[in-house]
């Protein structure tokens, strides 16, 4: 598909909105120099165009994806979307276009810069989600807990469902502060959650009782290391410092 | 969930605690039945042995069952491992990791965890209480582990009787490659997958990699590189078509060891005055002097 070089397709941010962008792809048989949500600070010299989000015509295209390359290439897509790739709309469609040429074994084209650098961001996502699982800390508010993230992928899809599992029986919200959106979960025997967003989050200040658990907190994780094995360097590694600002034990206050 | 046998358990509460855990273990402690006698003599050798024994004989019969009857209860899915206390008592590296070779032939564990000892308590059986602890060591043995394990080592290549501690300098794999390098340079898109896995810089997956991409064409550097290889080590000692990008001529080990070494532990050394270090010479003989020496020109 040649590259038409005076246009810009801008859409609404949204995976079904980025679907259309690639049927509109199809449409005019050329790729744009690029595709940027509409609300793209960055002013272009280039036509712009703007691509309307059709519920139909994503799915059409999803479906399309399913059939003609794989149910793996498409997964790919999908959490491709969620990652933080430079250029990430036109480089998932540049995949899908190779997709549609080589079929199921676009993914084993490690070599080719767009499964390249897709696979590389999928990696990023992949372990920011499980950093993010591991690093989450919640403060409980009486009847729900509440935590706060600031991931550079949107990881609340990857890890929500974790969370759903594991904290089955309490109302809980987790508020991504870098992407403004958040999940919330209400407990009960038919449990709800559902994504909202929010450019910000107002918490309730933490009771007495909460107070005095972070301390336990923060005396547990001072007391717990073995002395002659403190690594400064494996502990940057396993726990990056980017994590540090929401985790309780590096939030001291007072005198503790 | 992990539950450990204390040695000299009797077989039948092995046999019914293994139905419940996912992993078991019973610890070694220490390296050889002498130490094993001067620190801890209430454990002896037998029985310490004859739990691992028992349970690796139920996960045999377990696997044979699950093959006839679909819903057998599962014996230790995980496997048994151990656990075994390094620096508390003199045994060398290669004593060691010919132990750990043996225990995973004979028991087929799935693990040796090695753990430095720490000193906190004084005897005089035990080292000073102003010994640190040899974390160093500790990382050797992990890492000779992996190469048993996963990368078709075997004890004896790694050390010997005459070479029995491990280079601080070098990991036991950069160690290996600069001790052969008669076996280098490796040509990528021909070499198989166990000498692939010999070379510094190229892990499992790298190898795995390597091995899917050469068939759909041929490789070169910046191939590798997206492939995942370590090209400031693996330079050294990989050709691409018959092309190398390494600085340095590749066939003096002195010279690539000192490129490879790990930097720190290198000054770390120099400052406790305990490395031994060579003074190269620019005017070294070179190849083509041990050819014109052996031909009589010079």
């Amino acid at each position: 598909m040649p590259y038409r070089t005076d246009i810009v397709y801008r859409y609404d941010g949204s995976y079904p909105g980025f679907l259309c962008c690639v049927a509109e792809c199809f449409h005019d048989k050329s790729l744009p120099q690029g595709i940027q949500p509409l609300d793209e600070p960055q002013a272009t010299l280039f036509t712009v165009k703007v691509v309307d989000t059709n519920q139909e015509l994503a799915g059409r295209v999803e479906r399309s994806i399913r059939e003609k390359i794989s149910p793996q290439a498409l997964d790919m897509v999908r959490r491709g979307f969620l990652t933080c790739m430079d250029l990430k709309e036109l480089r998932l469609t540049r995949f899908i276009l190779l997709g549609y040429k080589h079929g199921a074994g676009v993914v084993e084209m490690r070599l080719q810069d767009d499964v390249h650098l897709l696979n590389k961001a999928l990696l990023y996502l992949k372990n920011e989600a499980h950093f993010h699982v591991e690093f989450i800390r919640f403060a409980d508010y009486g009847n729900f807990l509440a935590a706060m993230i600031t991931p550079n992928n949107v990881v609340l899809p990857v890890i929500v469902p974790h969370f759903c599992q594991r904290f089955n029986p309490e109302n809980f919200v987790i508020y991504d502060k870098t992407h403004g959106m958040g999940f919330r979960h209400s407990a009960g025997k038919s449990a709800t959650g559902e994504f909202f967003f929010a450019d910000a989050l107002e918490l309730p200040p933490p009771s007495e009782e909460e107070e005095k658990y972070r301390r336990l907190w923060q005396r547990f994780y001072d007391t717990i290391p073995v002395q002659g094995r403190i690594n400064p360097k494996l502990r940057r590694g396993l726990m990056p410092k980017r994590y540090w600002p929401n985790m309780t034990e590096f939030q001291r206050t007072g005198f503790n | 969930m992990h539950i450990k046998a204390i040695p000299g358990a009797d077989p039948r509460l092995t046999n019914e605690l293994g139905l419940y855990a996912d992993r078991m273990s019973v610890n070694i402690e220490l390296p050889s039945q002498v130490s094993l006698q001067k620190l801890a003599p209430q454990k002896s050798k037998e029985k310490i042995l004859g739990p691992m024994s028992l349970i690796r004989d139920g996960i045999d019969r377990n696997s044979k069952e699950i093959v006839k009857y679909k819903a057998a209860p599962r014996f230790v899915p995980a496997g048994q491992s151990t656990q075994m206390i390094i620096g508390a008592t003199p045994e060398s590296d290669w004593q060691i990791l010919s132990l750990t070779e043996g225990l995973y032939q004979k028991y087929r564990l799935k693990r040796v965890f090695f753990s430095a000892y720490m000193p906190v308590v004084e005897d005089r059986a035990l080292p000073a209480l102003t010994t640190p602890p040899p974390l160093l060591r500790e990382h050797r043995l992990y890492q000779a582990d992996w190469l048993l394990r996963f990368y078709g080592f075997s004890a004896r290549e790694l050390l010997d009787e005459a070479h029995p501690d491990f280079n601080p300098l070098l990991d036991p794999k950069c160690n290996w490659a600069v001790n052969h390098l008669e076996q280098f340079p490796v040509e990528v898109n021909r070499a198989p997958y166990e000498l692939l896995l010999r070379v510094p810089g190229i892990g499992v997956k790298s190898a795995k990699r390597i091995r899917a991409a050469r068939r759909q064409g041929r490789l070169d550097f910046d191939a590798l590189k997206k492939l995942g290889v370590v090209l400031k080590r693996a330079k050294f000692f990989i050709v691409c078509g018959g092309k190398s990008i390494s600085p340095l001529p590749m066939d003096n080990p002195g010279v690539i060891a000192g490129a490879v070494s790990e930097r720190s532990e290198h000054s770390r050394l120099g400052t406790l005055g305990l490395g031994n270090f060579q003074q190269l010479s620019l005017f070294g003989p070179t190849k083509e002097d041990n050819v014109k020496c052996l031909t009589g020109q010079i």
